[in-house]
């Protein structure tokens, strides 16, 4: 920008009493400026939500045409595991919140400690779906590999033993679309926390250095929305993937 | 407010301070965040795809002059798909909304700029990293599907780059995205002192109501395309049949973006016409608050009706008839609008400059196309109809003498805006008229050819069916002059056309209240509106004449 657009901010600022350093050059007031990125978040969520709907859509559609399939395949995954990354992403969001709390309050350092464990929360998550993912190499039902194969490899499954004799290739077909969607609905979910994660090790070492302040913290509060939405995804998957036609 | 003549402020060297002007070099543009510049980039780009789409089309238009095809098949199934995919998604696409919703949107509401300017700059590279692949993938021997990638054709017995140009087209979906984010959050939180919403001009209106379906279904379109991907690389997916996968699944996904696309690709030049007609015609547009209303409308049925495309599918018959009639629906908002300009048009004080010229041309076209989208709505009438050449001139009634006629219509009404330069009436005027008569000889016979018979995406037909479409080639031919003409009138301009007043039209807006080009800023004070949209009382002859700077 050159020198003549600078002297047009600063006649302008004169009226309301100084602009806020942060407060960039088309916009009036920091307000306007918190409003438009927050509702652009806001916005941006609908996005994703329309991107997840059209996974969530095809995952309707073959649950309710092979729903036996589907019960078995659901047998097949851990759901200790499952819960257990439950709580987790639970208490992320938790950590996430305090983070923006303490953000507001203008507290630097417990803002970068709440960062970092969101970001270690994220890490002990995706610790757990590599040992998920891995589990189906060995149990030869990732549906992409050859030796693909139902009922699993040497792998007893959860309820349904009626239909685990049903090695009928109709059936397994059918488990396959189950373990598709499975990897990409899961695969998805993963790489928007692994986005995330990397947004919120920049967000932690900006903390650390003391970028944001009371005034200036919206990056944080619309991160903040961004995690509790990957959460919420996830809220979504886990009965959907882990609990068909499983009862107590 | 000052007349934009008085506040015209001038750099070291005496020239008037432009958003041209400040800056130069290729650093200033590729890295520039002002929207305006972003819009230039968005239109070489945008143009330089309708050029390649339009040689694609000539292509296909050369092959269809014998019966037996000039291209192996192959080679045409490959032709037809790269004009498609060019001219949906890298020209229909982003025209408007890209290159003059860009550059007006943050101007009719007196702000400075779009909300996320970094971001729009980033959807400008997007735009081209996708346009890339794209452009690759056909150089590496082209698509053979056809634009919709249906499955399997896409899928299991796929033979050409479907990978690529679906990277592409995922990666240029984020691109749209994003305009259509900054543009809703501009609207939302930009809006200068007074700007009601029910004062915003059509177009901005037209820009908001496009942007929503924009968000809501090209997500759709990025994750339809990533299982087809997934679906290439992994040999496994659901729309595999073999493992007992739906191919269909994959059509109703597709047309759940694609034909809310279609009014992503209309509604914005409809947003252009209704300026034309205002600012040609020196009326308000007659019923404002319905065709602002019918822009949203159109954006919400428009997300009902995809199953039109699904009548011979297996789709239910009686879906079918739900998806009839809202098909028949979603024509009474744009009934709506046509009526308004025409009836805008009485007892207005009508100039027949290009711009004009353009918006009477899309009325017209846009009906026919219009009606006969009620023929193929049909589900009976569809039967016959589904898949001839009937659909294509459809389509391309409303597409190309919609579309492209707004994209036209609004370039020449703002290009004294955009450049600061007029361009040459009676160039403009002749060429129009020549698109006209080419687009309508191009496209009415294939109407005959479709009711005929005729398949379309077949690189061979009898020979009866040759005199009709020796006329479609001749017409495509004279269209093809007609936009060579435009396009070289355009680029004269740039150097040697009039110098444009702040307001040559007389028009009202905010955006002919600053100078021609404008300033960086947009404006030097930010306005007050204290009128409704279309008020001509506010016009200052001053910047019509451009007079009080001598």
């Amino acid at each position: 920008m050159s020198n003549k657009v600078k002297s047009d901010e600063h006649s302008s600022a004169h009226g309301h009493g100084g602009r806020h350093p942060r407060l960039v050059h088309h916009f009036d007031s920091m307000e306007q400026q918190n409003e438009a990125g927050n509702f652009g978040m806001w916005w941006f969520l609908l996005t994703e939500i329309m991107f997840f709907g059209g996974m969530f859509t095809a995952y309707t559609v073959y649950r309710h045409m092979y729903f036996d399939a589907f019960a078995a395949a659901s047998g097949a995954l851990d759901i200790r595991w499952g819960a257990f990354n439950t709580v987790v992403l639970i208490t992320s969001s938790l950590t996430m919140a305090l983070g923006v709390y303490h953000a507001q309050m203008g507290n630097n350092k417990k803002l970068t400690m709440f960062l970092l464990l969101t970001v270690l929360l994220g890490g002990v998550f995706l610790g757990v779906k590599y040992i998920e993912y891995s589990a189906k190499f060995t149990e030869h039902i990732f549906p992409a590999a050859s030796n693909f194969q139902w009922p699993p490899y040497e792998k007893p499954v959860a309820g349904h033993a009626e239909t685990q004799q049903l090695a009928d290739p109709v059936f397994t077909g059918h488990v396959k679309i189950y373990f598709f969607l499975y990897f990409v609905l899961t695969g998805f979910h993963a790489t928007h926390m692994i986005i995330g994660m990397g947004i919120l090790l920049v967000l932690a070492w900006q903390s650390w250095k003391g970028k944001f302040s009371k005034e200036y913290h919206s990056y944080i509060e619309l991160f903040g929305l961004y995690w509790h939405f990957v959460d919420i995804v996830w809220i979504f998957l886990f009965p959907l993937l882990y609990l068909v036609d499983r009862h107590l | 407010m000052k007349s934009a003549i008085s506040q015209q402020r001038f750099n070291r060297d005496g020239e008037p301070q432009t958003y041209l002007n400040n800056g130069h070099g290729l650093r200033s543009w590729f890295l520039t965040k002002d929207h305006k510049r972003i819009a230039m980039l968005y239109l070489v780009s945008v143009a330089f795809f309708f050029a390649v789409g339009g040689i694609y089309a000539l292509l296909i238009r050369i092959n269809l002059l014998a019966p037996n095809g000039l291209f192996e098949s192959d080679t045409y199934n490959r032709i037809f798909t790269t004009h498609g995919i060019i001219m949906v998604f890298f020209f229909l696409v982003p025209a408007v909304p890209a290159v003059l919703g860009n550059f007006l949107l943050p101007i009719m509401i007196g702000a400075k700029d779009l909300a996320f300017p970094k971001i729009n700059l980033l959807s400008w590279y997007l735009y081209i990293f996708g346009a890339a692949f794209t452009v690759i993938a056909v150089i590496a021997g082209g698509v053979d599907t056809g634009w919709t990638f249906y499955t399997p054709y896409s899928s299991t017995y796929s033979n050409s780059n479907v990978l690529l140009a679906g990277v592409g087209i995922f990666i240029v979906g984020f691109s749209s995205i994003l305009t259509g984010l900054n543009f809703i959050v501009t609207v939302h939180t930009m809006r200068a002192p007074g700007l009601t919403w029910f004062r915003l001009p059509l177009f901005v209106w037209a820009n908001y109501a496009t942007s929503l379906v924009i968000m809501l279904s090209t997500p759709v379109l990025a994750i339809t395309v990533s299982l087809l991907a997934i679906e290439r690389v992994a040999h496994v997916g659901i729309f595999d049949p073999a493992i007992g996968g739906d191919p269909v699944l994959f059509q109703h996904m597709f047309w759940f973006y694609s034909h809310p696309a279609v009014y992503i690709m209309v509604l914005p030049a409809m947003g252009v016409i209704s300026e034309l007609i205002a600012n040609m015609s020196k009326k308000n547009v007659f019923g404002y608050k319905l065709v602002a209303m019918s822009s949203l409308a159109i954006g919400v049925f428009g997300f009902l009706v995809w199953g039109h495309h699904l009548f011979v599918s297996t789709q239910s018959v009686y879906l079918g008839i739900i998806f009839s009639f809202l098909s028949f629906a979603v024509a009474i908002p744009s009934a709506i609008k046509v009526f308004n300009w025409t009836a805008t048009l009485f007892k207005g004080s009508i100039s027949y400059d290009a711009p004009m010229l353009y918006g009477l041309g899309f009325i017209g076209l846009f009906l026919i196309g219009g009606m006969t989208g009620l023929f193929v709505a049909a589900v009976g009438l569809d039967v016959h109809l589904t898949d001839t050449y009937f659909v294509i001139a459809h389509f391309h009634y409303v597409m190309v003498g919609g579309s492209l006629m707004g994209f036209l219509g609004g370039m020449h009404l703002w290009w004294p805006k955009m450049t600061g330069r007029m361009y040459p009436e009676a160039w403009a005027r002749a060429a129009m008229v020549i698109q006209f008569v080419g687009f309508n000889l191009t496209f009415f016979p294939q109407f005959i050819l479709g009711y005929l018979g005729m398949p379309r995406r077949y690189a061979t037909y009898p020979p009866e069916f040759q005199v009709l479409h020796i006329f479609s080639t001749a017409g495509a031919t004279i269209l093809a002059i007609g936009m060579a003409i435009t396009i070289c009138y355009l680029i004269w301009s740039l150097k040697k056309g009039q110098r444009a007043t702040p307001n040559p039209w007389g028009a009202a807006g905010l955006e002919w209240m600053t100078t021609s080009p404008p300033p960086t800023e947009n404006f030097y004070e930010t306005p007050v509106v204290t009128w409704e949209a279309y008020d001509f009382t506010v016009v200052r002859p001053e910047d019509v004449t451009g007079m009080a700077a001598e």
